[in-house]
């Protein structure tokens, strides 16, 4: 892979991964808490469950999977 | 046991860890100096990184704080996580990659110019002393409330210890200590948290505790919203705040988390770019048991404490109530003689005063939890503030001695000479620290905060367009850290200290907050930088090169 290529690939990869970051806390935990508020998992109202746990563990996901990706792309470069 | 024998065998233990571990870690190279031989493993410095970051206000204030704001509380919960995503994805691998010690370095290298390095020390300095202020208060208070010395003895001994770790060991030592101290914080912080998960709702993960029913069938969060609006406080998982201000703040703090000089240079610490990935994930795993805890302490303790003392007799108050109003944290006051407790949102007719902070504290003695617990409370707590501003301290110290020192002022300078010159102004910074933890100015607990505004409106563009575009340059840079920090500086010292004039909340620029504007002043500093780099030359083929160089894996 030409180093151009992996640069790119590597923004796409950030642009999808930085989008849903946005999604699961300004989207879900501030812009639409209201509605999803009115949706109830458990004891917990959807919109306040995102603003104050989903959030926090969506981060961490989007954290592992990058490296993931990362990873198999800094592999790939390498043959 | 006795409470104060069992807290002065947690603290000393624990300290006398932390001194062992400095005198093994010695730093005898400026490298391991400032970024502890750059070989430390991921998980390691993941966990070295969750120290440095969470501070003694996550430790002690945090859970208290949203226990009392419910929503609007989580602006600290998102803002203080989601900017490791950021770290991770945008800035950490790029700055491994490049490969020096602190930030101004990379700014100075990136923008080829002195004058850009000169703003980062500035920008370094200002927001690492506002912070570090705040972390020798909060070590006093601790050693005032548990070992009953007063506050000037609890922040000398915290001074010296860390004087001890960090000018003998540099990050070398502050790394192995705050793994230490990592360990100490979150068993501390966990511990009483799953027993009172337990207590009221039968759960032992806090985290399914917080959306699980108490022994009465109901759930938990709707018992509190219904307490809540009995009270007349506002609903528990609704806000007060605008939108506009949630969303500002929350930026604010995550960019601010992203653009912190003492947590960057934490990513220099590890050996190759994929580490620096990997271990911004770790931090953040670690960081989230403490994050997504606090929440669910919150609300726990907030029933709690509206069951026990709401309409109920004062003089049947359990020991803890009486414990805490001698230290001012809880405040009764019998405004209709009845002897009965009226706690409610009416500033009138309300008779007690709870400060935020017991909701951590106090929460072993509600739970009734053994002596052990709140020994181990009282040094986890001291780890959070000590871990802190001792990353804090190596960024001011080499901010001095390597920014300032070797790469403007005396470029010759031998490497014993700059090792001396770091453990000086590590030693400086220290005593300047403790002056003010001795001697808080009034502004000391409303910058903390203020800080992530200040480093988001500095740091964070300059070094994302520095790693993103080739085409900006130093003029459009330094426009545009002054520009940020200025127009942040200006609007903080407006409406929080009433300089130019002062202003209320109606005056707000846009209707933000000055905790939210740092994410205003953070577009400004990219509209002026992209403006000006648009205007004046491009960078030389070099600095491109240098750019192309540090994308590559």
């Amino acid at each position: 892979m030409k180093p151009n290529n992996y640069w790119k690939t590597n923004i796409r990869y950030i642009t999808i991964l930085l989008s849903l970051w946005f999604l699961i806390s300004f989207g879900c935990g501030i812009l639409f808490v209201e509605q999803l508020n009115l949706v109830k998992i458990g004891g917990f109202k959807l919109g306040f469950w995102f603003a104050q746990q989903g959030s926090i563990f969506g981060f961490v996901v989007i954290i592992f999977v990058y490296i993931f990706l990362m990873n198999k792309l800094d592999q790939s470069q390498k043959k | 046991m006795e409470l104060q024998i069992w807290i002065w065998i947690a603290v000393g233990l624990s300290f006398s860890l932390y001194i062992g571990i400095a005198i093994w870690s010695r730093a005898a190279s400026t490298k391991e100096f400032y970024v502890a031989g750059g070989g430390i493993h991921p998980i390691a410095n993941g966990m070295a990184t969750a120290a440095d970051w969470m501070s003694a206000a996550s430790f002690i204030s945090m859970a208290g704080i949203i226990s009392f704001s419910g929503y609007d509380g989580s602006v600290y919960l998102m803002g203080w996580t989601g900017g490791y995503v950021l770290l991770a994805l945008l800035l950490a691998p790029y700055l491994r990659k490049f490969g020096k010690f602190t930030v101004p370095d990379f700014i100075g290298d990136r923008y080829y110019s002195n004058t850009a390095r000169l703003v980062a020390i500035f920008c370094a300095l200002i927001v690492s002393f506002t912070y570090i202020a705040g972390q020798m208060r909060g070590v006093g208070v601790v050693f005032s409330r548990y070992l009953e010395v007063d506050i000037v003895t609890g922040v000398l001994i915290g001074m010296g210890i860390v004087l001890f770790y960090a000018v003998l060991g540099g990050m070398k030592g502050i790394t192995y200590t705050q793994i230490a101290q990592y360990c100490v914080l979150i068993f501390a912080f966990m511990v009483p948290a799953v027993f009172i998960s337990f207590l009221i709702t039968g759960n032992l993960i806090p985290q399914i505790g917080f959306g699980s029913s108490s022994t009465d069938g109901i759930f938990l969060l709707d018992k509190l919203d219904g307490l809540h609006q009995e009270l007349g406080f506002h609903e528990y998982t609704t806000g007060t705040k605008s939108m506009l201000d949630v969303f500002c703040i929350t930026m604010a703090l995550m960019v601010g988390t992203a653009g912190l000089p003492h947590v960057i240079v934490r990513f220099f610490t590890v050996k190759k770019v994929s580490d620096a990935r990997k271990s911004a994930g770790w931090a953040l795993l670690f960081i989230a048991i403490l994050y997504t805890t606090a929440p669910a302490i919150a609300v726990f303790s907030r029933t709690n404490l509206i069951e026990t003392v709401s309409n109920q007799p004062y003089d049947q108050m359990p020991d803890w109530f009486n414990k805490w109003e001698t230290t001012g944290l809880l405040e009764f006051n019998d405004k209709n003689k009845d002897g009965l407790i009226q706690y409610n949102a009416d500033g009138s007719t309300n008779e007690l005063e709870v400060d935020a902070d017991i909701m951590v504290l106090a929460n072993p003695e509600i739970a009734q939890l053994p002596n052990w617990v709140i020994a181990l409370l009282a040094a986890g707590a001291l780890a959070a503030a000590l871990s802190t501003a001792a990353g804090l301290l190596l960024v001011i110290s080499s901010a001095v001695s390597h920014d300032l020192l070797k790469k403007i002022l005396v470029p010759n300078i031998s490497e014993r000479v700059e090792l001396i010159a770091a453990r000086l102004a590590a030693t400086a910074a220290v005593c300047m620290a403790g002056y003010f933890g001795v001697n808080p100015p009034g502004f000391v607990a409303a910058t903390v905060a203020l800080a992530f505004g200040l480093a988001a409106s500095s740091f964070f563009p300059a070094i994302l367009l520095g790693i993103f575009s080739k085409r900006i340059n130093k003029e459009g840079v330094i426009c545009g850290m002054l520009v940020g920090i200025l127009t942040m500086l200006f609007y903080m010292l407006k409406f929080k200290f009433g300089w130019f004039g002062g202003g209320l909340k109606e005056d707000w620029w846009f209707g933000v907050s000055p905790e939210g504007f740092g994410s205003i002043a953070m577009i400004f500093n990219f509209i002026t930088t992209l403006v000006v780099s648009h205007f004046t030359p491009k960078p030389s083929m070099e600095i491109q090169k240098l750019v192309e160089k540090i994308r590559e894996p």
